[in-house]
């Protein structure tokens, strides 16, 4: 259990580092309940519920992306990546450990965004929250991976979006879809399917994006 | 990164190169008499559709092009996939020039399905196209392929972030389109039923023919521009040797 223990200490580092830090957590904060504010504007009156849950989906795929676009900079600035790949432990650890603190950070901004998202707008039924959660799995096994891919290049945060935002489209679909539709059962599926085959995907091929 | 072996001789990469058994005049040469062959089919022997008249033979052509696309994208992974594998040095290049055939072809499908929706359904972006949308977020993820791969410099690292990033591809190619005919059910409830053609005769002879002289035309494009990156490559290095 030596890579169950590998992982945990790395999550808990990005954690401890935020507490003490605190710059990832509160900046999403701020800018999901921002974005909300913009589409209460962006949403002329009269327009129905289901418009409303769909910019939510946007909401939590842009908030998302704010935190996943900084995941790993600091690793990067510091040189920690290099000590990292050169530890005697599984490179997919570093992704693991990393996708978990990510998931933490996503699912704390969530907290505070789905009751906001419910007084500002309307009531979101149970099979929408289950939705995000499984949607958060999603975004952070493939966010998680794909900011490890981002900051090994030069362009950076430029890149970050355009490389999350046509993998995190079947997620956008299942979750609006498991959001509006009377029978959600089929979507949650999906969004299950996506994260377990996405997670095998990036679990399997990290060690190529640090190691050389 | 300098491949240059100690002695100061020529760099080991000058010798990297596969022979293929198809010389490439040839190749282009057949792949010319096989789009001709497929045009004069698909314009004078194949029959008008009853439905939709003269302009369902764009019918030919887009799903051809659609299929050898997939060719492409499944081609360009599977080298990616031997790059990974096998650190075979040949593979890298070759992953980013069938991705990069795969986007031509693409573009394409986008292109003559535009065409053929505006001419049957007056629109020319219909989102209930399954196939049109799919090629859309597949265009839009590999247009990313190429600034990933252009924002890193040549070398092993780059090889990796391609090679893994074209797995990726093969991955969300289904998962996309399983998305996309799920988001029918709450997007467009109204699913347009082309009447199914009876797929037989000419139909199906034209169809064969079109669809194999676009995987030919696919394949000798591919090997043209390998050659082009090739001479590049080796160019670059003789530069490099005689500096």
């Amino acid at each position: 259990m030596t890579y169950a223990r590998d992982v945990g200490a790395l999550a808990r580092k990005d954690l401890l580092l935020q507490l003490r830090a605190g710059d990832t957590l509160p900046a999403m904060l701020i800018f999901v309940v921002a974005t909300f504010v913009v589409f209460h504007f962006a949403l002329p009156s009269g327009s129905s519920d289901l418009a409303a849950t769909g910019l939510l989906w946007v909401a939590l795929v842009f908030t998302a992306l704010l935190g996943l676009g900084r995941a790993f900079v600091p690793e990067r600035e510091q040189g920690v990546l290099d000590g990292l790949v050169l530890a005697p432990c599984d490179r997919s650890a570093i992704w693991l450990g990393k996708a978990i603190a990510m998931l933490v950070f996503l699912v704390a901004a969530e907290v505070v965004a789905l009751p906001v998202f419910a007084l500002f707008f309307h009531q979101l039924p149970w099979a929408a929250v289950v939705g995000v959660v499984l949607a958060d799995l999603g975004i952070c096994t493939v966010g998680t991976f794909v900011g490890a891919m981002a900051v090994a290049t030069r362009a950076r945060d430029l890149l970050m979006p355009l490389l999350f935002l046509p993998l995190a489209i079947p997620l956008v679909i299942g979750g609006v879809g498991a959001s509006v539709v009377s029978g959600p059962g089929r979507y949650l599926e999906f969004l299950a399917l996506y994260d377990a085959l996405f997670a095998l995907l990036c679990w399997a091929s990290f060690e190529y994006v640090v190691a050389e | 990164m300098s491949r240059r072996s100690a002695s100061g001789d020529l760099p080991q990469s000058l010798e990297v190169g596969r022979t293929y058994r198809i010389p490439l005049p040839a190749l282009a040469a057949f792949s010319a008499v096989l789009v001709t062959v497929a045009a004069v089919l698909v314009f004078f022997v194949a029959p008008n559709d009853a439905d939709q008249g003269f302009s369902q033979r764009i019918f030919y052509f887009h799903v051809s092009i659609a299929l050898t696309a997939y060719a492409c994208f499944a081609a360009g992974a599977w080298k990616a996939l031997v790059h990974l594998w096998k650190r075979d040095p040949r593979a890298d290049l070759e992953s980013y020039v069938a991705v990069h055939q795969g986007v031509i072809f693409g573009s394409l499908v986008l292109m003559t399905g535009s065409i053929w929706a505006k001419i049957s359904w007056g629109h020319w972006w219909l989102w209930s196209e399954n196939q049109l949308v799919l090629f859309l977020v597949l265009f839009l993820f590999y247009a990313a392929y190429f600034m990933l791969r252009y924002s890193v410099d040549p070398g092993p690292q780059r090889a990796n972030l391609s090679a893994v990033y074209a797995l990726f591809g093969v991955v969300l190619i289904p998962v996309s389109f399983l998305a996309i005919r799920l988001a029918q059910h709450f997007i467009h409830p109204i699913v347009f039923t082309r009447h199914g053609p009876s797929f037989g005769g000419w139909i199906l002879v034209t169809y064969c023919v079109a669809q194999v002289a676009m995987l030919v035309l696919a394949y000798t494009l591919y090997r043209v521009e390998l050659a082009g990156k090739r001479l590049d490559a080796r160019l670059r290095e003789l530069k490099e040797v005689l500096a």
